[in-house]
This record gives structure tokens, sequence and C-alpha cells, in this order.
């Protein structure tokens, strides 16, 4: 199963951007993107990637400065992965769990490439 | 803002619309949907003033539309689905043609998106494909800069690399602040750019909703079961793609088909929804 594809646009979106932090080509106080940029790249209405950034500020992932636009958040890092870290307890964990019980894989099978 | 006021409408002895009203408020790309013969091209004439309403208003920022001033005139462009072209004619002539009735347009604009769009402004219509002319088409009519666009079918004869330029070229012409209405059945090729969304039937408004306001109000289940309370259910090859009412809060990925589906099978159930 895809996790991804039942996610809102303006949250794909904003787990591309998540991601380019993730692989440093955004780094602390890098300017973000423009909107205009963004949904022009993406082809997508800017009011989604609008969204998107109120979304991101929201998780204290990017923050604004009045006039200027958005910068990365020098912690941004640790926001995303405490973000990731939840969302693979609440979502993708209970879907793993129920995939071992009907595949009938035992907790200790996936210890044993250790 | 466009504002459509208790509008009847009607060709000869049938009744295209009765009593509708809508508005279009300033800066958005609204997706015009609706099955073959509702009246979304009529709507577009009559919001340009080509038609006249039988009963009620259209007006464009407070100007009546079929009272066709110039102050109404030059803040609209209207593109058909289908333009007869002058065989001899060029993308530039026929643009240079329009341009003195419209003050903001902008010969620079008009050879960027040419260019965006790979077409040349020096070439006759009669050498070109049908897709070209309609690149040419699109191109000429965003040139002139009006505050409001109406594009019916814009994405029909567009080649695929076309559709994601045509896109692009949206979005940011959208970020400006124009209002911008898409009439269209290729749901596909708009899917992230159009919002809000605008469903017709006979004679009626069935949805008027942003995106957000629709995946609130309902849930999109993609690889599920096949469910007795969908409003809409079909099989994908990934499994029962399924249209619910939204009781959890939760946030889905909305598909325009599924949704387009829902509404017109469950009219009186969607009215309840997004009351």
């Amino acid at each position: 199963m895809d996790f991804k594809k039942q996610k809102p646009i303006y949250l794909q979106i904003a787990d591309t951007l998540s991601e380019q932090v993730l692989q440093g080509q955004l780094t602390p106080d890098d300017r973000m993107p423009s909107v205009r940029d963004v949904a022009a790249s993406m082809g997508v209405n800017p009011n989604t990637v609008v969204r998107t950034f109120e979304y991101l500020q929201q998780e204290e992932i990017i923050y604004q400065r009045r006039g200027v636009g958005y910068f990365v958040a020098s912690d941004a890092r640790q926001h995303i992965l405490a973000h990731q870290r939840r969302e693979f307890l609440e979502e993708e964990l209970p879907y793993i769990r129920q995939r071992m019980k009907t595949l009938g894989i035992d907790i200790n099978e996936l210890k044993l490439t250790d | 803002m466009i504002e459509i006021r208790n509008l009847d409408f009607s060709y000869k002895k049938t009744p295209v619309f009765e009593d509708i009203n809508l508005t279009f408020p300033q800066g958005a790309i609204y997706g015009l949907l609706g099955e073959n013969g509702v009246g979304k091209t009529t709507l577009l004439k009559i919001i340009c003033g080509l038609q006249r309403p039988v009963k009620g208003t259209c007006t464009v920022d407070g100007l009546t539309s079929h009272d066709r001033l110039p102050a109404m005139l030059q803040r609209v462009v209207f593109l058909p689905d289908e333009v007869t072209l002058p065989d001899n004619s060029t993308p530039q002539k026929y643009v240079d043609e329009l341009a003195p009735f419209y003050p903001t347009f902008s010969q620079g604009t008009f050879l960027h998106l040419m260019q965006e769009l790979e077409v040349e402004p020096a070439r006759k219509f009669r050498e070109m494909s049908f897709g070209q002319q309609k690149k040419s088409l699109i191109a000429a009519s965003l040139s002139l800069g009006t505050d409001y666009v109406l594009l019916d079918e814009p994405t029909n004869g567009l080649d695929i690399p076309s559709k994601a330029q045509f896109r692009s070229i949206l979005s940011k012409i959208a970020d400006e602040g124009k209002t911008i209405i898409i009439s269209t059945h290729q749901v596909k090729d708009v899917e992230n750019l159009i919002d809000p969304i605008v469903i017709l039937s006979h004679n009626a408004v069935l949805l008027d909703a942003s995106v957000q306001k629709i995946t609130e109000r309902l849930f999109f289940e993609y690889g599920g079961q096949e469910r007795d309370d969908a409003l809409y259910s079909e099989l994908l090859p990934g499994g029962y793609m399924n249209v619910v009412p939204n009781t959890t809060g939760a946030e889905s990925q909305l598909n325009i088909e599924a949704l387009f589906n829902a509404v017109l099978r469950n009219k009186d159930r969607i009215r309840e929804l997004f009351a």
C-alpha cells in the first residue's frame, strides 16, 4: 500500500519540501522557494501551496519573516523527524502489524537479520 | 467579482438555467464541470455578454455583462473550445487585431507564452496542427492581461508535454490575482489546478465548494473494500475507491472524477452534506 496516495495534495507537497530539507537541498535559514515557483513547477493551484506553507509553519519546519518570505527553521530537521516518527507509529506501524498478523510473521522473525 | 443572481436562461423552449445563483470572487481557478448539455459553455457566454439571460442578472465587477460596455469587455476574455482561424493569418497577426481592444495587453507576455508553449508567432495557422493552433490561442488570450479568463475545454488537442506547460502557466496567472474559469470534461488534465469546483446539472448548481471544504465533508478512500455506505464506489486495479461522508475528520486526496460521479448520483445527500 502506498501511504502517500491518500494524503491531500497540500500535505504531499509538504512531504516533498520536508524531504528536500532532510536531503540537505534546503538548509536552516535558507529562504524557501516562493509559493508561485513551487505551484508553477508542480502545476498546482497556488492556494494549495499557501496551505502547505501554513502547515509547515504550524509544524515549525519553516518560519515567516514579514514581507520577506518563508525560511527554513534552524531545527527543521528535528521537527520533520519527530513528525515522521509520529506518522510511522500512528499510521504505518498499525498497518505493518495488521500485515504481519495476516501473513503470520512473528516479531522474532524480523530480528533474525540483526 | 462575477455575480450571477436569480438567472434564468433558455434556448427557445428548452430551459437551461432556472433561478441559479453563483459568485466567482476574484483570484481563483474555478473548475466548471457538468455532463454534456447542462450549459457550461452557455454560462461562460452569459458571463462575457454573448448571451442574454431571460431573467436575472450577470455582472462583472458590477457591470452588467449583456450591456457589453467597453469597461466590461476589456476585463474579460473568453476562449471557446473551437475557433475558426483565417488560413493566411498568424498568431502575431491574430493578437495584433485583438490587442487594441485590451489596454492590458502585453506583447512581451505573448512572446513569452508562445515560447513556453513552443509555437512560432509568425507561422501560418494553416501550417499548424490543431494543438498548435490551440496553444497559439491560449497564448493570445492570456497575453491580453484581462482580470477574468474564461476557458472552454482548454486542454483539448494539447499534447502531453503541453498539458504540463499549460498547468504551470495557469498557476502563475492565478498567483497574479486573476480569476480563471475552466470548463472541462478532462478533469485529469487540471486535477490539482482547479479549486473551487462548481458542478452544474440540468437547470441547477449541484456543488460549489473549495477543495478544502470538499475533503472536510467527503472522504476519498483508495485501495479498500467495497462499502455499503459509499456515495460512489469504483473498482480500480488497486482495489475499490470509495467516496464516503467524512465522519472522522481525516484528510484525503480529492479525486475529481469520483467526486463528480458521487455528486451526480446523490444530489439530495450532497446538498445536505454541503449545507
